[in-house]
């Protein structure tokens, strides 16, 4: 059990997430308005998301299919009436005065997600439920002294809201949490995780107690748009809890924000959060009814998730669970894990298979992340190509070149973006496989370094390494290392 | 020859097809007839040019032997109706001078099928009343007057200025909605017919709402064929209203066949109200002895949840309304009344925009859906509009019909019952039950009271069966042999 430590002794966290994921549709929940993320404000409202008179909300039919897709990959009971309700408050971004949401019956019920932890270790959280809901507009604060302009592109979007049951311990299971959900959510395609543009946004819910007391009272830090920044609030939250109680004060149940540039949570004005929000049945929208064929057929489409995929990994592929873990955490990586491992096995079908998984393992994990990350690209927009790693790899097995001429090859790739063959080419990188060159390179290193040469004859072996440098050197790196070796060895002992 | 104005929809469509007159001729009297009716104040807007324009395309189809249900007939639109272009204010000083960029499914259809715009008609702010004196823009006369007393009397509400501009022969029909009686309390007031058709029969897309589970638009006509003429072009699934029923619209004009030998009417014992006036006890005996005469056999029935239907409307109707409400805040559209921050606009905007009926109904609405009163009000009447939608279907399980008195008094003066509340609400409990339930209702025309004023008899049928409840006004319509007229109406006197 993690805990921390106070002045009084050892103090457990609780923290259950709410996340808020805007489904991946091309359509608003109940009108047709367009959803792409940075259109000019206002450009992307219909009279329904604007609540003019008379008009009515009408079910997408692809934001539901996403719920359920979604609910499904987190294992979860998939409830086949639903019911919409409205939650009513007033703001200027909510243009009907309520929001459209399910509270009482939401479409999908209880199901889990399994952390995987840095030190290999896995954790079952629980989710108690997903429901839709509508997105509010944007109110811009900033652009006029006095007035507050509002932006409706965003009301009338789809939401998922992801509830956890208070099953996290820590700030760091907390991001491995949403890491996890992020992962699962693009994997499904039903969001695209994009904390930065909005569209992945957490509430957390935090309360400290003494191990096996009963819960304390918990404060809901809302809005959060990062995973660095949940988990900061959530360490300052917990110790700003802990502090207050071992003060001997109470702690009061409130709304919070976290204040991104000092790092810690400060409570909202009562205003913002005073709601009786008196939610009732959405009189415009029939109960929500899927038929379980429906559901079953997407149950069938459901592409494989990090899991299944991570175990398939281990167990087909022989990659350690680490190396499967980091591949598997983005959809990204793991597809081009296995396009590169498919158009290597194609193009080296002589390798042993399990020998190609970890050759592209250790060279996606180990140069291509490290250039990847230092970009700063995503991998789609990445220079270096999933065919480019195979062919890298190819050139290697088939000994074009030598795995330390690889990796400048690979330099120069995320230098120019140029292929491994051309570059090969270009600068006349292919391996010295001549045994009549090599040996000429031997003997003259051999002859230029005759006292080495008695030295190590008399014993001193430890100075291979340096007749392999010197060789390697005098070919300019060109030779075939193993040929080298070879060739010296019969040399040496000669 | 008949007056152009004092036709039928079915003796208007004769006279066209036979050319006796052109649908410029009907207009340009309807126009007139318009303009002498000022005094009732049933018009908030006209619109005869648009009329004039429409009857010039209704002409040239009729010449090419085309046209469509309605072609050339020139309606009234009750202002909760969004027309496109056109003012739109739901009798409601918030939505002053608000020109919708959207049609109505109900009148799109109606244009569609050659109908010609006269106006827009006054109505109860919001639909919320039962006497057309709530409206921001003045009440509306009945053009009936009791015997021997001049004093203005009101049209009934909320569908108020479509009844006295029906009755006042300044249309030749009217839309209506009906949310607790609103088509047939009005009709019966002024000796017209209306029909409340099933919930989900026609489409409340465009219509401002008020009670979205209620609220149901319905025509008003003055005979029960341009009833079911008008209705058949009303009705029909619209994929914009998710409570919209997907079902075929009858040939409702081939359901008057007079012949209800056989039928079974059910005659509910608890809707003998205390207080109610013996001429409406007679009446209601009078209607028994047609239905009798014409082969019907009468059957006495239990609809014991009966005397719950008004509490309970009087929450579900509120609660619903103070949620759809909500959107006429001053941001977007309608009334602002500025402030120094958003709370004070809007409390300025709402209290400048809102009539005294509204602004109690929103207080009930948020009161009893409000946590701590949710359960003793909202879901306590949601139980009880269950109880008495199953009261119904029990009935109609040995009924083919319900026949009740439509209101349990005749039109009242302007200013009476009106610093009551509850005596108002009483106007609808015949109305009411039919509205929880969802049901077809029919207002007939069927005798005079003491004072010479008009009575109406209600047919209730099953869902969806709103050919049989015309069938049955019908045969009411025929036995009542309804010939009286308001004493003040375009073209004269009576």
């Amino acid at each position: 059990m993690s805990l921390i430590e106070g002045r009084t002794g050892s103090w457990e966290v609780i923290i259950g997430l709410e996340v808020h994921a805007q489904v991946v549709s091309k359509a608003k929940l109940f009108s047709g308005a367009a959803t792409a993320f940075g259109a000019e404000p206002n450009t992307q409202v219909s009279t329904i998301d604007a609540a003019f008179p008379g008009m009515l909300p009408v079910i997408n039919r692809v934001c539901v299919e996403q719920a359920v897709r979604t609910g499904l990959g987190l294992k979860a009971e998939i409830n086949l009436v639903s019911v919409f309700d409205r939650k009513n408050y007033f703001y200027a971004d909510l243009p009907a005065g309520y929001q459209i949401s399910q509270y009482t019956r939401p479409v999908v019920g209880k199901g889990e997600i399994i952390l995987d932890m840095a030190d290999g270790s896995t954790r079952t959280v629980g989710i108690t439920r997903l429901h839709l809901e509508q997105d509010a507009g944007k109110s811009l604060h900033d652009q006029h002294a006095e007035y507050t302009y509002v932006d409706l592109n965003r009301a009338g979007i789809a939401l998922m809201e992801i509830v956890s049951e208070p099953d996290l311990r820590t700030a760091e299971e907390a991001g491995a949490y949403l890491k996890k959900l992020r992962s699962i959510l693009r994997y499904l395609g039903t969001c695209d995780g994009n904390m930065e543009e909005g569209s992945m946004r957490c509430d957390c819910n935090v309360s400290v107690r003494k191990p096996g007391a009963p819960l304390g009272t918990r404060c809901e830090i809302k809005n959060v748009n990062s995973i660095r920044y949940v988990m900061q609030a959530i360490e300052h939250e917990a110790r700003r809890q802990i502090e207050i109680i071992e003060d001997g004060g109470k702690i009061d149940q409130e709304t919070r924000l976290f204040d991104a540039n000092k790092g810690i949570t400060r409570p909202m004005r009562s205003k913002e959060h005073a709601h009786d929000y008196r939610y009732f049945p959405d009189p415009d929208l029939l109960p929500l009814v899927l038929e379980k064929g429906w559901v079953d057929g997407i149950r069938k489409g459901l592409p494989e998730l990090p899991d299944a995929k991570k175990a398939r990994f281990e167990s087909e592929l022989g990659l350690s669970a680490y190396n499967a873990g980091v591949l598997v955490a983005e959809k990204e990586s793991a597809d081009l894990y296995e396009r590169v491992l498919a158009a290597v096995a194609k193009a080296a079908p002589g390798q042993p298979k399990g020998k190609l998984a970890v050759d592209v393992a250790n060279l996606v994990m180990g140069d291509y992340f490290a250039a990847l990350n230092a970009s700063g690209k995503p991998i789609a927009d990445f220079q270096v190509t999933p065919a480019m790693l195979a062919e890298l790899l190819a050139l290697q097995y088939d000994n074009t070149i030598s795995g330390r001429l690889a990796k400048d090859v690979f330099a120069a790739m995320v230098e120019t973006g140029k292929s491994p063959a051309a570059l090969v080419e270009e600068r006349g990188l292919k391996q010295v496989t001549d045994t009549g060159a090599i040996d000429a390179s031997i003997d003259a290193v051999l002859r230029g370094n005759a006292d080495k040469v008695a030295e190590y004859r008399s014993g001193k072996d430890k100075l291979f390494g340096f007749f392999v440098g010197q060789v390697m050197k005098a070919t300019q790196g060109k030779a075939n290392p193993a040929l080298v070796n070879e060739r010296l060895k019969q040399k040496l002992a000669g | 020859m008949t007056a152009l104005t004092d036709l039928t929809i079915a003796e208007a469509r004769a006279g066209l097809r036979k050319k006796e007159f052109s649908a410029r001729d009907l207009a340009e009297a309807h126009i007139a007839a318009v303009e002498e009716t000022h005094s009732l104040n049933a018009y908030l807007v006209e619109t005869p040019e648009r009329a004039l324009e429409m009857a010039k395309r209704s002409d040239e189809k009729l010449a090419r032997g085309q046209g469509g249900a309605l072609e050339g007939m020139p309606l009234a639109i009750k202002d909760l109706f969004c027309t496109e272009g056109i003012q739109t204010t739901a009798g409601s000083r918030i939505l002053g001078g608000f020109k919708p960029p959207y049609e109505s499914t109900v009148t799109a259809k109606l244009w569609a099928a050659g109908a010609v715009m006269l106006g827009k008609v006054n109505m109860d702010e919001f639909a919320m009343g039962s006497s057309n004196t709530t409206s921001a823009y003045g009440a509306v006369e009945n053009p009936w007057r009791r015997r021997g007393d001049n004093r203005p009397l009101v049209p009934g509400g909320s569908s108020g200025g479509s009844a006295a501009a029906v009755a006042a022969r300044a249309a030749l029909a009217a839309t209506g909605t009906d949310t607790g009686g609103s088509i047939r309390q009005p009709a019966s007031f002024a000796g017209i017919v209306g029909i409340k058709p099933t919930y989900g029969r026609c489409s409340r897309w465009g219509i401002v709402a008020f009670a979205s589970s209620l609220d149901q638009a319905g025509p008003m006509t003055r005979s029960v064929r341009d009833a079911a003429i008008m209705l058949g072009t009303m009705a029909g699934h619209d994929p914009k209203d998710s409570t919209s029923a997907p079902l075929p619209v009858p040939d409702f004009e081939a359901a008057l066949t007079g012949d209800v030998r056989g039928m079974k009417i059910g005659i509910p014992r608890e809707y003998r109200v205390d207080g109610m006036a013996a001429e409406i006890e007679q009446l209601w005996q009078q209607g028994i002895a047609w239905l009798k005469a014409a082969g019907a056999e009468p059957v006495d029935i239990s609809l014991k949840m009966t005397k719950y239907a008004l509490p309970a409307y009087y929450i579900i109707a509120p609660a619903e309304a103070s949620s759809n409400l909500a959107r006429y805040d001053g941001v977007r559209f309608g009334l602002r009344v500025p402030g120094e921050s958003l709370d004070e606009m809007y409390e300025a905007t709402r209290a400048a925009g809102f009539g005294a009926e509204v602004k109690r109904r929103i207080l009930i609405g948020t009161y009893v859906l409000s946590a701590g009163y949710y359960d003793a009000y909202y879901l306590k009447a949601q139980k009880l509009r269950a109880l008495i939608a199953r009261d119904f279907a029990e009935a109609f399980k040995t009924v083919d019909a319900i026949l009740a008195p439509t209101a349990p008094s005749a039109a009242f003066a302007i200013g009476e019952n009106s610093d009551d509340p509850i005596a108002m609400y009483l106007n609808d409990v015949f109305t009411v039950p039919v509205n929880l339930a969802g049901l077809p209702g029919i207002s007939v025309p069927a005798g005079l009271s003491g004072e010479g004023l008009p009575l109406g008899l209600q047919v209730i049928g099953r869902a969806f069966d709103e050919a049989t409840v015309l069938k049955v006004g019908d045969v009411i319509e025929r036995s009542a042999g309804f010939t009286h007229k308001p004493q003040f109406m375009a073209g004269g006197r009576a």
